[in-house]
């Protein structure tokens, strides 16, 4: 069947099956490959993607659930050559390493961000605790997110 | 100009913030075809028939295939046999075609037009199984009776490998004052990295040739093992690309039977395949780490000083053997069990074991993070037993910081040395953060409100830059190979220069860390050069990246690269200035006459001139292109005191970490940003096997904690912050005087928290708890003694 969603501003149509999760449509009929898939249980977090201004992991969402509406992936944040902050500042604070977690990760945290204007130390930790991150220990991702906070 | 030592950012994160960044699953290829593996239920098994009929007839599906389809591949090699013992080896078939030794084994695969199709044929594919007797217990596993899984392994014995001096030990112990006997277990970690495995393969009839892109920590030893060993086609005929690597910890050196498989369908189906491994896949057909059981004699005097050390362990291998798996528990294990400390003598024993569960191979730390388990918690018994303080053990044993380079007793580090190291600094350092005397008061009183606050000390070396070829290699601890490692740098016409490197990241940051060792050599802009890795095309062989080598072997033969060039440079530069080369300095990226800096050429003039070669000294070639073959004379020893400090709910039996203090000492570093970072990940790992994860089989050998659901790993919210310092105590086994970063975190963090859950529970009478600590775990053994929760 045929769905259609504005995603990073675009109007995309796609033919999908019933069964199909949002994050395979938007990998490999849209080719936005920057949403990774990092389990199968809804754990990891990784395919967050913003779903009509709310975060929501897409292994979690069948495509025919997201028609019509507006998603915003990893790749639709830098605009005009200019890195998000929240994309700024897991650069500056060292808040990667491996990377796979990462998009999953900020687009988590601009859902937080804009749930909550200036989150301490402890609010950061439970507002990502939807997103695995195996490399960092996490550190360096909250005082990302604390300095992004500061500069949105 | 002074890059090194700097936290500049990375020139990796642009595309990783991005999305831009390709991993192995993003890679689309025209007419590519989509595999999915059939794998065991049974831990123990064999196969009476397949038949693929119903699943071949669905629409969408290419091709299945079962084991007897790959006979003309042999076994995939086992690498690393353990050193100068008879190894009973076993490794898997690509597909294996009669029996299965643990689940998640494959027994056949479908090519579709799709990944959900190929999911559905699948379930489409009927089995006839015949279960065999299952084992899942090391220890068990050699005892009379039990299952047997291989014929030529009686009692599921892999080798029986042992170090050091069994008399001198056993007459220490008998002549010690105290001796303190416990049985701990290491248990099973599953490494979990963000990306699971990855495979897309495509064959080129024209040239019978395949291009095959991998997510790996070790390309050019995957393609050696894939090619010569497996396929038995000469090692040219396969380009291996790993592209992004969204993380490895061990579990991604390895060749594996998928890869193997999903090259072979390319030239079967005359289509590009992938195949992307799902997590549930990844928990049981990707390796698993640590899984020892352990029984630890330790002697002492009154005083405190340590008189002898006897560790017989059994260590779980699994159901068949992963590339490097029997090398892991003894040369990287038992090598180490002197750890900081003059111990006079030590033996090590130890059973390598299958059993019917995944495969187990390095994870972070490999060995290492077992042998700091066992000493940094057996010091913590001496000390109990004494009655003296854990810190004050430790002082007492140290190795002083005069007496290195310092040979450990009875030769259990078989011919090598440590290299540097002052162990007090860095304790003396970590206390002070502590604020300890303060500390122990608080505790104090916390106890008669009712509060249980612990701390826990680890004091820990590690062995890092694993090499040399001839102490690790097959005379000496059984390596099937070398471990040097390669670097080529050039500089072209414009003065930019590319590296490239047999090393390989999956989230270390080699191209920033490499980039700066150049330019800091070269004394040029670090954004004038350009790292280029993980692509047997186009860059030297390389062994890879585990071990914490990266830097310091890695590193320094991009070092030695760079350092060749400036040479070649400097004799350029007396041509041009027709002065002689030894009168000449060479400074900031400029060449000049000593005492005359104004005749000075730039090295972009210089390589300029190399480039055009328009006139150059009798004898020299045009361009400086520069490679190195860097085989160092020893491993590197880096060192240091975590200090982890936790209250234990007495209601719930829940344990917060209110400070986590890591104090290390990894020699010179590059990039204190980038070693922070691996610090922090390593201590996360490390505070997770103490107090969350787990891999649970149950008798049956299925895997219990077999998806993210229920396996502990551990969130934002189930971590500390960590309080990093350093001293620095530089290598002198290379010019760089670096150590290595990778694995420190891990392998001190774990006795450091269980040691602080045990100081909190001393109370209540509990001398050991073997991890995870759950809150079930503690809050039982809380009121084991009827107590009630009471203090015994």
């Amino acid at each position: 069947m045929k769905v259609s969603m504005t995603v990073n501003g675009q109007a995309l149509e796609a033919d999908v099956e019933p069964r199909w999760l949002l994050v395979h449509v938007l990998r490999d009929q849209f080719g936005l490959t920057g949403t990774n898939i990092g389990c199968d249980t809804s754990q990891c977090g990784a395919c967050t993607v913003l779903m009509n201004d709310r975060a929501v992991k897409a292994c979690t969402v069948l495509a025919v659930q997201a028609d019509g509406a507006e998603i915003l992936t990893i790749e639709g944040l830098k605009q005009d050559g200019q890195y998000h902050p929240v994309q700024q500042a897991f650069w500056d604070e060292h808040g990667l390493q491996c990377g796979f977690c990462t998009p999953g990760m900020i687009m988590t945290a601009i859902d937080l961000i804009k749930h909550e204007a200036q989150p301490n130390y402890a609010a950061i930790r439970h507002g990502i605790e939807g997103n695995l991150c195996r490399c960092t220990g996490y550190e360096n991702i909250v005082r990302a997110i604390r300095q992004a906070a500061d500069k949105m | 100009m002074g890059v090194l030592g700097q936290s500049i950012k990375r020139r990796e994160d642009p595309r990783l913030i991005t999305g831009e960044a390709k991993y192995t699953d993003d890679l689309q290829l025209p007419g590519m075809a989509y595999a999915a593996f059939l794998r065991s239920p049974f831990a123990h098994a064999k196969i009476k028939s397949i038949n693929t009929d119903k699943a071949k007839a669905l629409p969408g599906v290419v091709g299945v295939f079962t084991g007897k389809d790959f006979m003309d591949l042999n076994p995939l090699p086992c690498a690393w046999a353990a050193g100068g013992v008879k190894n009973n080896l076993n490794t898997p078939r690509c597909v294996e075609p009669e029996r299965v030794t643990h689940t998640g084994m494959s027994v056949a695969v479908v090519v579709a037009e799709d990944r959900y199709t190929a999911e559905d044929a699948l379930a489409l594919i009927e089995v006839d199984w015949e279960p065999l007797p299952v084992v899942t217990d090391a220890k068990k596993a050699t005892e009379a009776g039990a299952p047997q899984i291989h014929e030529n392994a009686p009692n599921n014995i892999e080798c029986e490998w042992e170090c050091g001096d069994a008399a001198a030990t056993d007459a220490a112990l008998a002549a010690s004052d105290v001796v303190v006997k416990q049985t701990i277990v290491n248990q099973r970690l599953i490494p979990n990295s963000m990306e699971t495995r990855a495979c897309v393969a495509q064959y080129n009839p024209a040239q019978d040739e395949y291009t095959v892109w991998s997510t790996s920590q070790a390309p050019h030893v995957q393609r050696l093992l894939l090619t010569a060993f497996v396929m038995g086609i000469p090692e040219t005929k396969v380009r291996m690309i790993s592209p992004q690597v969204g993380g490895g910890f061990g579990s991604k050196i390895y060749i594996y039977p998928e890869y193997v498989t999903v090259t072979a369908l390319s030239k079967k189906i005359g289509r590009p395949v992938k195949w992307a491994e799902t997590r549930r896949e990844n928990y049981v057909a990707t390796t698993h780490g640590r899984d020892h059981i352990t029984d630890v004699e330790i002697g002492a005097n009154k005083d405190g000083t340590i008189t002898g050390l006897k560790v017989k362990t059994y260590a779980n291998l699994g159901g068949i053997l992963s590339t490097i798996a029997p090398g892991i528990p003894t040369t990287l294990y038992g090598r180490l069990l002197s750890g900081p400390y003059k111990i006079p003598h030590i033996h090590c024993h130890v059973t390598n074991v299958y059993t019917n569960t995944a495969m187990v191979d390095a994870y972070r730390g490999a060995g290492r993070p077992e042998a700091t388990y066992v000493l940094e918690r057996a010091m913590d018994w001496v000390a109990n037993e004494l009655n003296m303080d854990p810190t004050e053990v430790r002082r007492k044993n140290f190795i002083p910081a005069n007496e290195f380079p310092y040979t450990p007793a009875d030769n259990i580090l078989a011919g090598l040395t440590y290299d540097s190291g002052n162990y007090d600094k860095a304790l003396d350092k970590a206390l002070a953060m502590l604020n300890y005397a303060e500390f122990r008061e608080e505790q104090a009183a916390a106890r008669t409100k009712g509060k249980y606050l612990g701390v826990g000390f680890s004091t820990y070396i590690e062995l890092c830059g694993v090499a040399p070829s001839a102490w690790v290699g097959l005379p000496g601890q059984g390596w099937g190979a070398g471990l040097w490692e390669s670097a080529n740098v050039r500089m072209h016409l414009t003065g930019k220069v590319v590296v490239t490197t047999g090393s390989q990241s999956h989230g270390q940051g080699h191209e920033t860390t490499m980039a700066q060792i150049v330019a800091d050599e070269l004394g040029i802009p670090v954004d004038d050069v350009i790292v280029q890795h993980s692509d047997t095309q186009g860059t030297p062989f390389g062994y890879g990246s585990y071990g914490s080598r990266s830097g310091a072997v890695g590193g320094v033969a991009v070092h030695r690269a760079a350092q060749r060039i400036k040479e070649k440079a400097k004799r350029l530069a007396a041509h041009m200035l027709e002065a002689n080369v030894d009168d000449l300095m060479y400074e900031d990226g400029k060449v000049f006459v000593k005492g005359a800096p104004a005749t000075a050429k730039t090295i972009q003039e210089i390589a300029l001139q190399a480039a055009v070669g328009y006139s150059l000294p009798e004898g020299m070639e045009p361009f400086f292109d520069e490679t190195s073959y860097y085989d160092p004379p020893n491993c590197t020893y880096p060192f240091g005191t975590h200090i982890c400090v936790v209250e234990v709910d007495a209601h719930t039996g829940k344990t917060k970490i209110l400070r986590y203090i890591a104090c290390d000492d990894v020699g010179n570093v590059i990039n204190p940003m980038i070693v922070d970072g691996q610090i922090h990940g390593g201590i996360a790992q490390g505070v997770a096997q103490a107090l969350y994860e787990g891999a649970v089989y149950d008798d049956n050998g299925t895997l219990v904690s077999g998806s993210m659901m229920d396996y502990a790993v551990p969130t934002a919210a189930m971590l500390p912050s960590y309080e990093t310092a350093r001293t620095v105590t530089p290598s002198p086994v290379n010019p760089l005087g670096v150590k290595g970063a990778g694995e420190t975190g891990t392998i001190a963090s774990t006795p450091a928290v269980v040691n602080a859950v045990l100081d909190a529970l001393k109370p209540f009478g509990v001398k050991n708890l073997d991890m995870p600590l759950t809150p079930e775990k503690v809050w039982r053994a809380m009121h084991a003694n009827g107590g009630n929760g009471k203090e015994g």
